[in-house]
């Protein structure tokens, strides 16, 4: 058993644990509200983006000669993945998610003979994938220094994305992250980018026809970049949100995981407290017995 | 009935301005200047670096944009934009900070005929706001 000292050492630093974990809930509270805004304010750009595209693709007229990255290469050999993580650990599971779900998406494509190749953003991700799949990582990306997720950051994942395909280093590219749900659920996305999946949004094509100027080919091949940008920009804004959301839930449990602690505790210590009190008694009363 | 339409200029951080009285905007449009006003037929055009005027009853304003996409349907103007700037906000210092970034990447040997044609656009446009 314990002595009462260590005890006491113990519940005190229960609880200053506590005091920390309380805190970064807070600072997470903070932050989820600001990212939740800005994931919002986001969202306009990125869908009339796409309703843009989407009305574009279905007017194009010679499906043969559309940009590459709206139909594809023809082959789909080489995958690249972008996996988006955060830069700082202590949010749960919300890391973890994302790799899980990247994993599970190499390993389907390692066994189907394809090739691989790797882009992470964030330094956690590519702390736990640098292990298994090292040689497959050909570049890492960190915003440590930016404070909020903003666009000038994703259109530099973007370019890097585009030269990459310009260069035909890649077929099929994928990003991956965490969608906003609410501050318990986010839910790991596997997105295609490269070429664009039309199907995932299949409503809204409206009959309409527009003029375009000029013809939709040029238009064309001067939006899809940029809708590779303002893709990665909302799953990077979604992805904040879900840390800042997940970080939350986490700080949270950990400061009721505390604060039962120090209750068990408390009982241990003040038990061992009135039984080290009835064992002096009993040993006075015993001794004055003896005489 | 009233010769207004709505227009709304978002970039990728927010909704950057939302109108529903205005009778005219003037947009630099990639193969020129295009005047847009109510019951224009739906257009998609991209924009080059200039200015977009917008005339409105609640007053006129011009912003200062560097690229972007313009969509008219139904009487809705739709501009995406990465990079807009009021012109009215904009100062002297600004504007030379733009303009010295610009004539920097013009002086770069490797650039495309088309990214050169832009950066040449943006050159010439700012130096025509003072």
């Amino acid at each position: 058993m314990a002595s009462l000292d260590d005890l006491k050492k113990r519940i005190a630093s229960v609880k200053s644990t506590q005091k920390i974990t309380k805190a970064m809930k807070m600072v997470a509270a903070a932050k989820l509200r600001k990212a939740q805004e800005s994931a919002e304010k986001g969202r306009p750009y990125s869908e009339k983006m796409n309703n843009v595209i989407l009305n574009l693709s279905s007017g194009i007229s010679d499906k043969e000669n559309a940009p590459k990255l709206l139909s594809g290469t023809g082959n789909d050999k080489v995958h690249l993945c972008v996996v988006m993580t955060s830069d700082r650990g202590l949010c749960g599971g919300f890391n973890s998610n994302i790799i899980k779900k990247a994993k599970s998406y190499f390993s389907k494509i390692l066994s189907n003979g394809k090739e691989l190749k790797i882009i992470t953003v964030g330094s956690k991700g590519n702390d736990q994938l640098k292990r298994i799949y090292g040689d497959k990582i050909i570049e890492n990306i960190s915003f440590k220094e930016s404070k909020n997720a903003n666009y000038f950051d994703a259109d530099k994942v973007g370019k890097i994305v585009i030269d990459k395909f310009e260069s035909s280093e890649f077929d099929i590219c994928t990003i991956f992250y965490n969608q906003f749900k609410n501050v318990i659920t986010q839910i790991p996305q596997a997105q295609q980018i490269v070429p664009l999946n039309s199907e995932d949004s299949e409503d809204n094509t409206s009959e309409e026809s527009y003029e375009f100027e000029p013809d939709e080919d040029e238009i064309l091949s001067n939006l899809l970049p940029k809708n590779i940008s303002t893709q990665i920009f909302k799953a990077m804004l979604e992805n904040s949100a879900s840390e800042q959301g997940s970080r939350m839930s986490a700080m949270d449990n950990a400061t009721r995981n505390a604060g039962e602690m120090v209750d068990k505790l408390t009982i241990q210590y003040n038990r061992s407290r009135q039984a080290a009190i009835t064992k002096e008694l009993i040993e006075i009363i015993s001794g004055a017995e003896s005489l | 009935m009233s010769e207004e339409f709505k227009i709304e200029i978002v970039n990728p951080e927010k909704s950057f301005l939302v109108k529903d009285d205005v009778s005219e905007v003037v947009v630099p449009a990639y193969e020129g200047e295009m005047g847009i006003l109510k019951d224009h037929i739906s257009i998609i055009s991209f924009l080059k670096p200039g200015i977009i005027k917008i005339l409105s009853k609640s007053g006129n304003e011009s912003y200062y944009i560097e690229d972007g996409i313009v969509e008219f349907k139904n009487n809705n103007l739709s501009i995406l934009t990465s990079s807009i700037f009021n012109i009215a906000d904009m100062d002297k210092s600004k504007q030379q900070d733009l303009l010295k970034q610009a004539e920097e990447e013009s002086g770069k040997e490797e650039i495309s005929d088309q990214s050169r044609y832009i950066i040449d656009q943006k050159i010439e446009v700012l130096k025509t706001i003072n």
